[in-house]
């Protein structure tokens, strides 16, 4: 079948399209050129409407274990926002971290065709896996964490070479089946184990004796080394602690160079000035991030209201367990493997602390340059669930709108931002590279977030409005894989998307090692840890999609 | 004949993954690491191979058009059991949300006391491995954990090597409340588990004053629940210099009312410890037959656990509501549908007239016949799959051991789903 999108205005950034006016033609799932002989099957007429590909978001907790305590640990939250079944959704729960269906089908009617869960635990990947076997619409994956776990860190210990270390790694993000490497305050997790109540940069942890910087060091050359594209996705010592931006800014230099996507970076840009001794890091934050070319982010902006902090970094949870609104919270060790805390939050706009954290991530978004190298998050469900983005969308594009709302937060947080004095205004392009352009190639998925020749027909059709809330909450038209799945904001196919993943190669002799430690001190043996590809795809609806990874050496 | 190594349990809840097995046709033998849970469960023979209505063998079509029969016309469908896989948790989940149902597990009734204490305060817990490489106290609250899992201590604290401990004999077991019934909790050096030995009905006061006592609140009585409070000293003071102590209870075994009180304030006395600056877990026992699995799958399909209905179209959760057997009581339900893939035993509940539907294991006997019962395959023998362990971190990857030619709970379910009229 033929489909012809008619008129629209063409926002592409990975093909230099910016705001030009063109056709877009759709067979098999793909972008076409124009055919010569062929009439289209299907045509829409959006003549003047937004097009983009389909949104991309690189970091959101959608699936996994600690993204199921948070659901179960608030009910009350839940019964606020019940989803009804219709003739073809399932039914469901808001708000703050959702049924896995209302994920998908939420995240589609906003425009969006692809999730990344960026915390899988390699022993609690099956769950993620399962989790987001039932999240429809959208495509996924997961960044695999590492860093705490007592096999990495008995590596470490023992000073292995880096190809010990990179064979180790390619074997675990491809159990884990994952597109991705992430560390979680790296070595803090295990160091809480041992009863470390905090662990700085340059600290070692005290029973392996190895400190956070060198675990960023050597999984961000196993990284590059292993040809995976996406950059160590560091959330990052100190979270949350007043002055670590300095933590941040030492994090950068630590990788000497090395790729590095620093998440979340708005709760690790905190300094220490002011009557409160809480400042604002943002301009040093940015400042480093536009000199170094090797560091990304994404920002974890907060907005104001209840969410649920689920994180896998117990140690610093459970140091802000005081914070807990309403006062519960839930903090594990696992499998030593990691860990997870869960922590329910109220940012309120007149708390002086939370009113600068939402100043400081907008500070970061604005005083960043390069759109290729920043992404639009709130860490869902963190700094808020991923529902809050077109209202975060608006605050980006729309200065006298963010002023507004800076007018109404508490006044001392005024008066410690620059925020007011920003003139800048993400413009549509922008935006498009932030959710989109920027996200496939920063992720390294091939053929998505672009609308040339040959790509994926993930696509967003929006109406032009002044108010970008608004505009970006309820697009006319969202097409999966070439197909409508979402018209006027509401789904109206269910699709199921597919797992991206990446299978670096590895010396196999590394199982034997691995073998060995499973028999001791694991609780499963080796054999029943890795997933297979059965296991996504036998329900019928899952799919991998593996996408290549160039090693500089293997 | 065939040897299978490597083979993972469903039943017992602990996740052991090195039994072996060898299959002769339909029968299955363990021949390696079996136990008193997983043994039998595992070599069970199966009888039952075709559904039957009303007594009488039927086809599977037959049998599937009425269970969607009698879940059509029900008023108040109620899906209870809930013990099988992911996918055929999913497939009932599915079932339930179109029929607007009740969903119901058979053993929320004691996992009902960890949620409540969970949803209201919280917990730090901790799963197996850590378990087995760091715990140096293990506290044993109200349960005779080697009746509910034969293999525990000989995996988890009596291992040769652990990664930070010199000498895992050298932990020490406290029982608190119920006495363990063997030895299994005798470390290999001999040192046996010391125990403070209270009934059930005193534990809520004995762990209220443990909890004070690591608080350090003053305790005035010398004695509670008939031990000395001095006893109780020992041990809080124990807690507070342990390395890495786990504080471990059964909610099942809690059979009193309002039990998650007593929860709760084991979770919030875990808390304390760590408060008090030194590291301290928790751990609950529970996860057989499919306990987690259907909470894991009803929460994130609903974001509730598994006790709620769909009755008004959108999951609304209550743990007290709707509890199958309170609706029995009441007479609340006209439409029943039993789902149990991993225990014969585990027949419905006595549902007196009501129309019910049974997707159970092969070999079921039942007192009053069910107007359908359809056998299925078990998760973990006849099909592979993905359960839950107690901790649930893990879900293991059950292995399809024989060709026996049952379907799967998520294949009678989704027919049934597809041939239900709403």
């Amino acid at each position: 079948m033929l489909t012809k999108l008619t008129g629209g205005i063409v926002f592409d950034p990975a093909n230099k399209v910016n705001g030009k006016k063109k056709d877009i033609y759709i067979q098999d799932g793909r972008i076409v050129s124009k055919p010569r002989n062929a009439e289209p099957d299907k045509e829409y007429n959006i003549s003047g409407k937004v097009v983009m590909a389909g949104a991309i978001d690189l970091h959101t907790h959608i699936g996994g274990g600690k993204g199921n305590i948070a659901r179960m640990l608030m009910p009350e939250n839940h019964r606020m926002d019940p989803v009804a079944h219709t003739e073809i959704k399932r039914a469901g729960t808001g708000h703050a971290m959702p049924s896995t269906f209302t994920t998908g089908y939420r995240y589609a009617e906003m425009g969006y065709t692809a999730a990344f869960e960026p915390a899988v635990l390699p022993v609690n990947a099956r769950q993620a896996h399962m989790e987001m076997g039932d999240v429809p619409m959208l495509d996924k994956g997961g960044y695999v964490l590492m860093g705490s776990d007592d096999y990495f860190l008995r590596m470490m210990a023992a000073n292995k070479d880096q190809q010990a270390i990179n064979d180790y790694v390619a074997w675990t993000i491809r159990s884990a089946q994952g597109v991705g490497i992430k560390v979680v305050n790296p070595g803090g997790i295990s160091a809480f184990k041992f009863n470390q109540r905090q662990l700085d940069l340059d600290e070692n942890n005290k029973h392996y004796n190895v400190t956070p910087r060198e675990i960023l060091k050597s999984l961000a050359t196993a990284i590059k080394e292993l040809g995976i594209k996406h950059p160590l996705h560091v959330h990052g010592s100190n979270l949350g602690v007043p002055g670590n931006f300095q933590t941040s800014l030492d994090s950068m230099a630590g990788v000497e160079g090395l790729p590095m996507h620093l998440t979340h970076i708005q709760f690790h840009s905190y300094g220490t000035e002011g009557d409160f001794n809480f400042s604002s890091g943002a301009a040093q934050i940015a400042e480093a991030i536009n000199k170094n070319k090797n560091i990304s982010v994404d920002v974890g902006q907060i907005m104001f209201g209840q969410t649920v902090t689920a994180s896998g970094d117990n140690q610093r949870q459970f140091a802000n367990h005081g914070f807990a609104s309403p006062n519960k919270w839930v903090c594990m060790d696992i499998e030593c493997d990691a860990g997870c805390g869960l922590v329910p939050f109220k940012y309120r706009d007149q708390n002086f602390v939370n009113a600068l954290q939402w100043t400081i991530g907008l500070e970061i978004f604005l005083l960043v340059k390069d759109p290729w190298r920043i992404f639009l998050t709130t860490d869902h469900p963190n700094g808020a669930p991923f529902s809050s983005y077109p209202h975060l969308i608006r605050l980006l594009m729309d200065k006298s709108f963010r002023n507004d709302m800076l007018a109404t937060i508490h006044p001392e947080a005024q008066k410690m931002t620059t925020l007011g004095s920003i003139d800048r205004e993400y413009t549509m392009q922008e935006i498009a590279t932030l959710t989109r352009a920027g996200a496939a190639r920063i992720t390294g998925l091939v053929g998505r977030g672009a609308l040339g020749k040959g790509d994926w027909a993930d696509i967003t059709v929006y109406s032009e409005n002044e108010n970008r809330e608004k505009m970006f909450e309820k697009p006319d038209y969202v097409f999966k894989d070439g197909e409508l799945v979402v018209k006027d904001g509401e789904v109206v196919k269910v699709v199921w998307g597919t797992t991206h993943v990446v299978r670096p190669e590895y010396d196999k002799s590394v199982e034997k090692d691995l073998k060995k430690y499973f028999d001791k001190y694991m609780t499963m043996k080796l054999g029943n840890f890795s997933i297979s590809d059965d296991e996504i795809t036998e329900d019928g609806r899952g799919s991998l999609t593996v996408h290549p990874t160039v090693g500089e050496k293997v | 004949m065939t040897k299978i190594t490597e083979v993972p349990s469903p039943f017992c809840g602990i996740g052991t993954d090195d039994l072996a097995v060898q299959v002769d046709g339909l029968s299955i033998k363990v021949t390696k690491n079996g136990c008193s849970v997983n043994t039998p469960a595992f070599e069970q023979a199966m009888t039952d191979t075709s559904p039957r209505v009303d007594g009488k063998e039927v086809s599977i079509l037959h049998a599937v058009n009425r269970a969607a029969k009698i879940l059509s016309r029900a008023n108040q469908p109620v899906i209870g059991g809930c013990a099988t896989d992911v996918n055929g948790m999913r497939a009932l989940m599915a079932l339930a949300d179109r029929k607007g149902a009740v969903v119901d597990n058979m053993n929320f009734t004691g996992a009902k006391r960890n949620f409540l204490a969970m949803q209201d305060s919280g917990w730090m817990n901790t799963t197996l491995a850590e378990i087995k490489n760091r715990c140096d106290l293990f506290v044993v609250i109200g349960c005779d954990l080697e009746v509910f899992a034969p293999r525990f201590y000989e995996r988890y604290l009596w291992n040769e090597e652990s990664m930070f401990l010199d000498d895992t004999s050298m932990r020490e077991v406290v029982y608190i409340g119920k006495a363990p019934s063997g030895n299994a909790s005798t470390s290999p050096n001999k040192s046996k588990a010391k125990v403070l030995e209270c009934a059930n009905a005193d534990l809520p006061e004995v762990v209220a004053v443990l909890r004070a006592l690591i608080k350090g609140n003053p305790v005035f009585s010398e004695q509670v629940g008939g031990m000395a409070v001095n006893d109780l000293q020992e041990i809080a003071d124990k807690l507070k210099v342990a390395t890495y102590g786990v504080v471990i209870w059964a909610a099942g075994a809690l059979d009193f009312s309002q039990a998650e009180l007593t929860v709760q304030t084991v979770c919030e006395l875990v808390k304390d410890v760590n408060e008090s600056g030194v590291r301290c877990s928790g751990f609950p026992l529970g996860g057989k037959e499919g306990d987690q699995t259907a909470n894991q799958v009803c929460g994130w399909q609903t974001g509730y656990p598994a006790r709620m209905r769909f009755s008004s179209d959108i999951p609304e959760y209550d743990p007290f509501l709707y509890d199958i057997n309170q609706m029995f009581e009441n007479g609340e339900v006209d439409g029943f549908l039993w789902v149990q893939a991993f225990n014969t035993k585990a027949v419905p509940p006595h549902g007196g007239k009501i129309p019910t539907v049974v997707v159970g294991r092969s070999g079921m006997v039942f007192e009053e016949e069910p107007e359908v019962y359809i056998p299925v395959g078990t998760p973990g023998i006849d099909h592979s799959g993905h359960a839950y362990r107690l901790d649930n971190v893990v879900a293991i990857r059950l292995k399809k051991l024989r060709d026996s030619g049952l379907p799967t709970t998520a294949e009678v379910l989704t027919a049934i789903e597809q041939a239900v009229v709403v």
